[in-house]
């Protein structure tokens, strides 16, 4: 069992917490995640490492519901536990391996969309711990969904913030960011990390792939097992099949093919909604509802 | 019980019209009457051919005479004594090409029933509460043994017993290894059978860790040198889907076995009350024709789709065991022999709708001694389908072999190790099992663990 020292809502529909699990905060880097299990007949469900705290064994995941076991998740308090806490999975950001001299050469843009500025969050604080300030761009639907704000502030250099609708700082999306930064205010980044919904990371690649800008974009298909035993996780990379979970999470942007990546998330959207409406509706559940059969 | 000496006493098994819309187990079993009729067959040989043919060497002729005498628990004792995990070879071994392939009763009529006698003292001694005992001391030496598959648990029963403290790291948050994840409830139930044999191992004081994936939680190295391990086993087993590389295979409705067998026996998405999703399919094909596509075959099947096996060859190479195959058949799975796909045809939504296959006919012989199948031109046709399931073997994960320093492996990425005791390049490293043979059998990983055990044990003795 892997208990629960702190759980806390973070926005609508966006939880964190804190999970003892010393195996995992020993080895993890950022880029890395886990896979989480309720109980005995939960999924398992791959997250995001947003922290982590080596000494005292801690993990941070943050997660946003999407289905019917993300909601059930949210519903752990502090002093619940996990059956199962697997990880860390994944290969770590690239640049945790590069040369740390020729790295603060480069100058990095992050850019991070929604729950995305969770997994985007260690990258950033690994690289100030190492003595290097990257410029983070983080965007949201509206200042309500904005997670984690401050704790960026203390370890990005310049921190971009923008909203869809205007309700805190820029408004707009975080493309259009991108095109301020680079092309209205001449800065030069070496290389960009876009992290955050598929549809974010697609577009972001496109306007970088124009910019001439190499992007590394971090994928969350759907998994079984995290270890490269279903082959679940397949995504087309320029001309090669890759297992996210082995081989990713992260790829080169320019050459992820995100419009088969989006279908194929879709895959058990139909299982998913079913399964939340059981959940909600329980035994009163009876169909007719024109969503289920 | 009165029966023809050349014919082995018929087992009794569910209906196939029952069993293909459920998951019980296909087989029932013998009863004691039934046994003890199956066991006065044995010729009771003094240099008994079916102990050669068994990987790890059971007294076979000792432990069915024990049944035919009515003394249950003494046969499972002897079977112990060879094997740790009886119930589940006495399901799943091969026995018509090993044990009972070489019986003499064979010869002239049907060999002994040895697997169903096995399986018969083993769930006896479940039913029974008979299991082993743990040693009075250990040696307080300490080995790691990774995966808990059939290997694994083996190489970790027989170091228990010689008083080593043996830990288990697991991958996945059950133990069990391909025993819970691949082989399905209808061929091995999984509570009644997997999970008492995995409760008498930890009997004996073998502690298993779950959740931990040895190249990323830890590494064989840490393990040596920071946790105090003597030496390590690694039964990693082969984990990783092959796929066929032709157009729209990454369309939604394709599936791994591995992912579809997964999501049913490990997750259970089977079962009502279970959260893992499963896309049960109405038309499927399960290319492929080893017992693991008989699995995903069937699994599917009892979800309620049509089954379509798509295999290359003829009935006569498929490398699934005769009576998976005949399983099979009797359920109603079709069989789309010397067929080969050459295209998933997808929807416009990304869905699967079909697959294009060509006709095959077999030519001369290939490299592994079966005749090769060669594409007949223009022969091809169209198979309406929503769901296809890639059956075609697995190879070993690379995740230990990558982070583990001084650890060889093969071009085909297995790890390296001597067949007798399982030593590998590195010193106090011993590995078994498929991560060693590529995919291959439960007995034949059980024989590969029992190597491995002997190994540590002569290298920690002479240490």
């Amino acid at each position: 069992m892997y208990k629960i020292l702190k759980a806390e809502k973070l926005a609508d529909k966006i939880y964190l917490m804190d999970v003892e699990a010393k195996r995992i905060a020993k080895s993890c880097q950022p880029g890395q995640f886990i896979i989480a299990k309720m109980d005995d007949r939960g999924e398992r469900i791959p997250l995001t490492i947003c922290d982590y705290n080596r000494e005292k064994g801690i993990i941070t995941i943050v997660f946003q519901i999407v289905g019917a076991s993300t909601e059930k998740m949210a519903t752990l308090k502090e002093g619940d536990s996990f059956r199962d806490f697997t990880g860390p999975l994944g290969q770590a950001s690239e640049f945790t391996g590069e040369d740390l001299e020729e790295l603060k050469k480069k100058k990095m843009l992050f850019v991070a969309g929604g729950v995305g500025t969770a997994p985007v969050y260690p990258q950033v604080k690994w690289l100030h711990e190492h003595g290097i300030e990257a410029d983070v761009i983080v965007g949201a639907k509206t200042k309500d969904l904005l997670i984690l704000t401050e704790e960026m502030k203390e370890v990005a250099g310049n921190l971009y913030v923008t909203t869809d609708d205007g309700s805190y700082e820029r408004k707009g999306m975080v493309t259009e960011v991108i095109k301020d930064l680079v092309q209205t205010q001449g800065k030069k980044y070496d290389v960009c990390v876009a992290i955050g919904p598929m549809i974010m990371m697609k577009f972001v690649s496109l306007l970088t792939k124009e910019l001439q800008l190499p992007t590394i974009v971090s994928l969350n298909p759907i998994m079984v097992d995290g270890t490269g035993m279903c082959g679940a996780c397949r995504v087309t990379v320029g001309s090669e099949v890759k297992f996210a979970c082995v081989d990713g999470p992260e790829f080169d942007g320019h050459l992820v093919n995100f419009d088969e990546a989006m279908k194929r998330q879709q895959m058990y959207k139909t299982a998913e909604g079913k399964a939340v409406l059981k959940l909600r509706e329980g035994d009163t559940h009876h169909g007719g509802c024109g969503q289920c059969e | 019980m009165e029966s023809d000496v050349l014919k082995k006493v018929p087992v009794r098994e569910q209906e196939p019209q029952v069993r293909a819309k459920n998951f019980e187990e296909v087989c029932l079993g013998y009863n004691m009457e039934e046994a003890q009729a199956e066991a006065s067959r044995c010729l009771k040989c003094k240099n008994a051919r079916c102990v050669s043919g068994c990987p790890v060497a059971i007294n076979i002729p000792g432990f069915i005479k024990e049944i035919q005498d009515g003394n249950v628990e003494e046969a499972y004792r002897i079977i112990s004594e060879s094997s740790a995990l009886p119930a589940v070879c006495g399901r799943v071994c091969p026995q018509e090409s090993q044990c009972e392939g070489k019986c003499v009763r064979g010869v002239k009529g049907e060999p002994i029933s040895i697997g169903k006698l096995e399986r018969f003292a083993a769930d006896w001694a479940r039913e029974n509460s008979i299991s082993p005992k743990k040693p009075a001391t250990t040696n307080g030496k300490k080995v790691a043994v990774i995966g808990s598959g059939p290997s694994g648990v083996t190489c970790a029963g027989d170091l228990a017993k010689l008083g080593y403290e043996v830990t288990i790291f697991e991958a996945l948050h059950e133990p069990g290894g391909v025993l819970v994840y691949g082989i399905p409830e209808f061929r091995l139930p999984k509570e009644k059978v997997v999970k008492p044999e995995i409760e008498n191992l930890m009997k004996l004081g073998v502690k298993i860790e779950t959740n931990v994936v040895i190249g990323k939680s830890t590494t064989i190295d840490e393990l040596m040198e920071e946790e105090g391990f003597e030496a390590v086993f690694v039964g990693s087993g082969a984990g990783l889907p092959k796929f066929m590389g032709i157009p729209g295979e990454n369309a939604n409705g394709v599936f791994s076995a591995n992912e579809y067998l997964t999501r049913s026996n490990l997750m259970k998405a089977f079962q009502d009350g279970y959260d893992t999703p499963i896309v049960a399919g109405t038309k499927v094909a399960v290319v492929g024709g080893g017992n693991v596509a008989m699995d995903a075959a069937r699994t599917a099947l009892r979800l309620g789709a049509e089954v379509h096996i798509v295999y290359r060859r003829s009935e006569e190479e498929l490398p699934a065991r005769v009576e998976e195959v005949h399983h099979a058949k009797e359920e109603g799975i079709i069989f789309d022999l010397l067929t080969n796909p050459v295209e998933i045809l997808v929807d416009e939504n990304g869905w699967v709708k079909g697959m294009r296959c060509i006709r095959m006919e077999l030519g001369e012989p290939d490299a592994s001694g079966r005749r090769r199948p060669v594409e007949i031109p223009g022969s091809e046709f169209e198979l309406e389908l929503d769901t296809v399931i890639m059956s075609l073997g697995t190879s070993p994960n690379p995740l230990i072999s990558s982070t583990t320093k001084g650890l060889e492996i093969n071009k085909h990425r297995c790890i390296i190790a001597e067949a007798t005791n399982g030593q590998t390049s590195k010193e106090g490293v011993f590995a078994g099992g498929d991560a060693v043979t590529g995919a291959a059998t439960v007995i034949l990983a059980m024989e590969a663990g029992k190597a491995g055990a002997k190994g540590i044990h002569e290298y920690l003795s002479n240490k």
